[in-house]
């Protein structure tokens, strides 16, 4: 059942070397504060699992956090993850890549206790399908060619939502990505939130996570007012910082001061 | 991004069809035709937005779900390099290993690629991005020849047009290689030939599109 903690002490708990950590949302809904607490605390060997991995993933990346990216997108901007895989720096970084509803189909797989996923389409007649981890099935009954993918189960899920309740029941908000396929398949979920009231508004088509999915609730500052993922889907300062080695050092440095 | 582009996109989008749009070009094309032609086209996101609204019931989950059942009509997709055959990459530039250039990655682009009925590609037409074979394929145009999508099973038609810049491109149905058809105004087959990395095929008569109209381009600048 979900408790609510100071967000350094959550980390602390649950954040831990050679971890395989999914960090979900998109836009407003990214996990920012979660990230900067997850770098201070400086793990090592992280798998680090996101759709879209954003500027969150970008600063593990470019902090030397991360051993494995598993990811389907990345945005423009994100140049630490680029300067790993192309320059090696500061680290080789190992990645697996996956379509978006492959990532989906995969995280609904291991919440839903299945070894695998299928899937239509996607890898199909695409050069991806060589290179990442998947293989080919056979539908029993209509004996169609699938791709299956093996499901995702990761030691802990990362998601940014609007608020909580006193019970720890979590009400999304923001564009949805795959926050709640994260949450339900990990072993364990830390969730920020920008408030904590006494009872949820029922509001109308809001994802609300009950309290058992979740491990710990921490609170943060609101997020910048919503906007479309898809308008900025990379903050413009931040591809600044992340452009530029020594910017980024100093960045961090900061940071973890 | 090349208003020009931009309008012949969005003419190829019908009232009432349902589209699926990446982030930048596609977006802002598949918006441009609802508000000016086409009132009544959905508007899916790859975020898992219908219309720009985030709802919670067209996560992207969902939206896997539209495409492999057939819901979708048309994916726009926004492209880094496309081929002789309407393939996409939008992965790297260079070896997959040793990329010289890492770009965005497949996202939901192979699901649309293979889901929706039909795929129009968007992309400034310059000569490093139109080559005979992609670096690598991420979304499947025709692969390489008429029968190879209907031979995977894959549903849609595939790429029926690539619209740059410069003009349109459309598969010819006997090869599945891409034809000159359209220019835009101004714009000289010399100079499209020029930018495009394979002996291109020119339509019999290349058409020229209309100019963007004040409406298109007010609709632009609005939105």
């Amino acid at each position: 059942m979900a408790t609510i903690s100071p967000l350094a002490d959550a980390v602390d708990a649950l954040v831990h070397d050679g971890a395989e950590i999914a960090f979900e949302g998109l836009g407003a809904a990214v996990p920012a504060a979660a990230a900067r607490a997850v770098l201070r605390r400086r793990p090592r060997d992280l798998t680090l699992v996101g759709t879209a991995p954003g500027p969150a993933g970008d600063q593990l990346v470019g902090a030397g956090c991360v051993r494995k990216l598993v990811f389907s997108r990345l945005d423009p901007g994100l140049h630490r993850i680029r300067d790993a895989l192309v320059a090696g720096w500061p680290a080789p970084l190992e990645i697996e890549e996956h379509t978006q509803a492959g990532m989906a189909a995969r995280y609904a797989a291991g919440a839903s206790g299945l070894p695998f996923a299928t899937v239509r389409d996607g890898y199909t007649g695409t050069d991806l399908a060589a290179l990442t981890h998947v293989a080919t099935v056979r539908c029993p009954f209509t004996g169609a060619e699938l791709t299956a993918l093996p499901a995702l189960r990761p030691d802990l899920a990362v998601v940014h939502a609007r608020r909580a309740d006193r019970a720890g029941n979590v009400q999304l908000g923001g564009a949805p990505g795959v926050r709640k396929e994260a949450v339900l398949a990990a072993r364990r979920a830390l969730v920020t939130v920008e408030e904590v009231v006494d009872e949820l508004e029922p509001e109308h088509a809001a994802v609300v996570l009950p309290a058992f999915a979740i491990t710990l609730i921490a609170v943060v500052p609101a997020a910048p007012p919503d906007r479309h993922a898809c308008d900025d889907a990379v903050d413009r300062s931040w591809a600044g910082v992340s452009g530029d080695r020594v910017r980024f050092t100093s960045w961090l440095e900061e940071i973890r001061a | 991004m090349s208003d020009q582009m931009l309008v012949t996109a969005a003419r190829m989008l019908a009232d009432g069809e349902v589209c699926v749009a990446g982030c930048g070009a596609a977006r802002q094309a598949a918006r441009l035709a609802r508000a000016v032609h086409a009132p009544r086209l959905t508007v899916l996101g790859d975020d898992g937005t219908v219309d720009g609204l985030p709802a919670a019931t067209a996560g992207v989950a969902d939206l896997a779900c539209w495409l492999q059942g057939g819901r979708v009509d048309v994916g726009l997709l926004a492209a880094d390099q496309v081929d002789a055959f309407g393939n996409v990459n939008t992965t790297v530039l260079g070896e997959y290993d040793e990329p010289t250039n890492r770009l965005a990655g497949v996202g939901a682009t192979a699901e649309i690629a293979a889901g929706a009925s039909r795929v129009v590609v968007l992309l400034p037409h310059r000569l490093p991005a139109f080559v005979e074979r992609v670096d690598f394929v991420t979304a499947p145009g025709a692969l390489a020849g008429p029968l190879d999508r209907a031979h995977l099973g894959l549903r849609g038609s595939g790429t029926v047009a690539v619209v740059t810049d410069l003009g349109v491109l459309r598969p010819d149905p006997a090869t599945a290689e891409l034809v000159l058809t359209e220019v835009h105004p101004g714009v000289t087959v010399d100079r499209v030939r020029a930018e495009t990395g394979w002996p291109l095929e020119i339509a019999d008569e290349v058409g020229v599109t209309e100019p963007a109209t004040a409406e298109e381009v007010a609709a632009l600048r609005g939105g």
